[in-house]
């Protein structure tokens, strides 16, 4: 049985198991949240046979130092694992705390050093023990602050943290940023279908505004669903940003209205070939878009998505 | 000079960017086997597609017996058979007809594709 060696002691990893499983059932705490690969929280170093498969999607700055993600490698030799720790991460206090709506709160943080990012793309916010989640980030990477929407989850640790406990001022730590849905310039005659529901909106927040800033020449339209009128945010904001830029159209659509999201896409493009697609939020929601605006026309390689995975269970 | 093979006379790897959108747009609006492809991960079976198409328009591709087997056997499960196995094969000459690939290819595509049946459907 191979072992994995962590802060001096031997720990038998079971075959098949990853190190994170393998380190959190030995009682070691491991920051970690989707336990599937993408949310990066899980980024240890180590020594000896890492998996090709656990450094996927890591930068290869992260790669040549031996960096990995815990949940995604399953060692069969023994491998000595250490903590990525701040060296990886930004060192960032939170300037402002202001609700969007009922559930979401809007977190503004300053970073020590400046985070080199693509709006829409996400970072994972730790907070001071270690607790981890990911974020998109719904700012632009000029602006003074980034800027994540935090939905209240019911019992959700780092959530209701944000939501009830957290100060201005208080230090936090990124790691990131990652993932690839953001706004490639080139094509500026594409036209651009942003939907999402939710918090799905912060990537989509950023990306739009991105695009509208290089300059995208094409129809930009952004659907934005809720399950209630309740659950739109910004939406003074969007409608300024519709009413400035004549290529940008915002449409509201909500689940109590009897039209759900897709159809209020289909029902106006009902085929989609020759466009490109963001789509960001629930996953199942992502999924079901993914497939229609596909079945619409719209080619695989110019859909974008970014499906927010739930922690995973300790 | 050496015979072309049939993954260069088809187009290689452009052909198979090619028809992998076309194909998969048809599997999933199939009313026999759409049902199989309820709730997969897109960006997997998007990848899963290119390979498949690769190794049918005979590319390299390292697919074995036992990989097919274990890759459909809870489509099996769902009740996969030799009906679903014709459909995806008939959808595929589909594909290649659109795409102007000449017939005599075609059916060298579809002989690949028939030989992997048995370890498909698991028997």
């Amino acid at each position: 049985m191979p072992n994995i060696r962590y802060a001096g002691q031997d720990y038998p990893v079971r075959h098949g198991e990853t190190v994170l499983d393998c380190l959190l059932r030995h009682g070691i705490s491991i920051s970690h949240s989707c336990k599937a690969g993408a949310c990066q929280s899980c980024l240890v170093k180590g020594s000896g046979a890492i998996d090709e498969a656990a450094q996927r999607g890591l930068k290869d700055t992260l790669r040549a130092q031996g960096y990995f993600l815990a949940c995604s490698a399953r060692p069969d030799a023994d491998l000595t694992v250490s903590p990525a720790g701040s060296a990886v991460r930004t060192q960032a206090r939170i300037a402002s705390l202001d609700s969007l709506n009922a559930t979401v709160l809007r977190v503004r943080l300053r970073t020590e050093a400046p985070l080199d990012y693509f709006a829409g793309q996400f970072v994972s916010l730790f907070r001071e023990d270690g607790l981890a989640r990911s974020y998109s980030l719904a700012s632009l990477p000029h602006e003074d602050h980034l800027e994540l929407h935090v939905r209240k989850v019911p019992g959700g640790a780092m959530s209701e943290w944000l939501h009830q406990t957290a100060q201005l001022e208080t230090a936090v730590e990124l790691q990131g940023p990652s993932g690839n849905c953001f706004y490639a310039p080139g094509n500026p005659e594409e036209p651009l279908l942003l939907a999402g529901a939710g918090t799905g909106l912060a990537p989509l927040y950023g990306i739009v505004r991105d695009a509208l800033r290089q300059g995208h020449q094409a129809p930009l339209w952004l659907f934005h669903g809720a399950l209630t009128p309740e659950g739109l945010y910004l939406v003074p904001e969007l409608t300024a940003l519709a009413e400035a830029h004549e290529n940008f159209h915002y449409v509201r659509s909500v689940v109590s209205d009897h039209e759900s999201i897709d159809q209020a896409i289909l029902s106006r493009f009902p085929k989609l070939s020759g466009w490109r697609g963001y789509l960001c939020g629930d996953p199942a929601l992502v999924n079901l878009l993914r497939k229609k605006m596909f079945l619409a026309g719209m080619a695989s390689k110019s859909i974008y998505a970014d499906a927010f995975l739930p922690s995973a269970p300790a | 000079m050496p015979e072309p093979t049939l993954f260069q006379q088809i187009g290689g790897q452009p052909a198979v960017e090619a028809a992998v959108d076309i194909f998969y747009r048809k599997v999933l609006t199939d009313d026999r086997i759409s049902r199989f492809f309820d709730g997969v991960d897109m960006d997997q079976q998007a990848a899963k597609q290119k390979a498949f198409l690769t190794m049918a328009f005979g590319g390299p591709h390292n697919y074995t017996g036992a990989d097919m087997r274990r890759g459909h056997a809870h489509l099996v499960a769902k009740g996969l058979n030799d009906s679903h196995f014709d459909a995806v094969v008939e959808l595929l000459g589909q594909t290649l007809t659109e795409l102007n690939v000449p017939a005599p290819l075609i059916s060298q595509v579809a002989s690949i594709a028939e030989s992997t049946r048995n370890d498909v459907l698991g028997r």
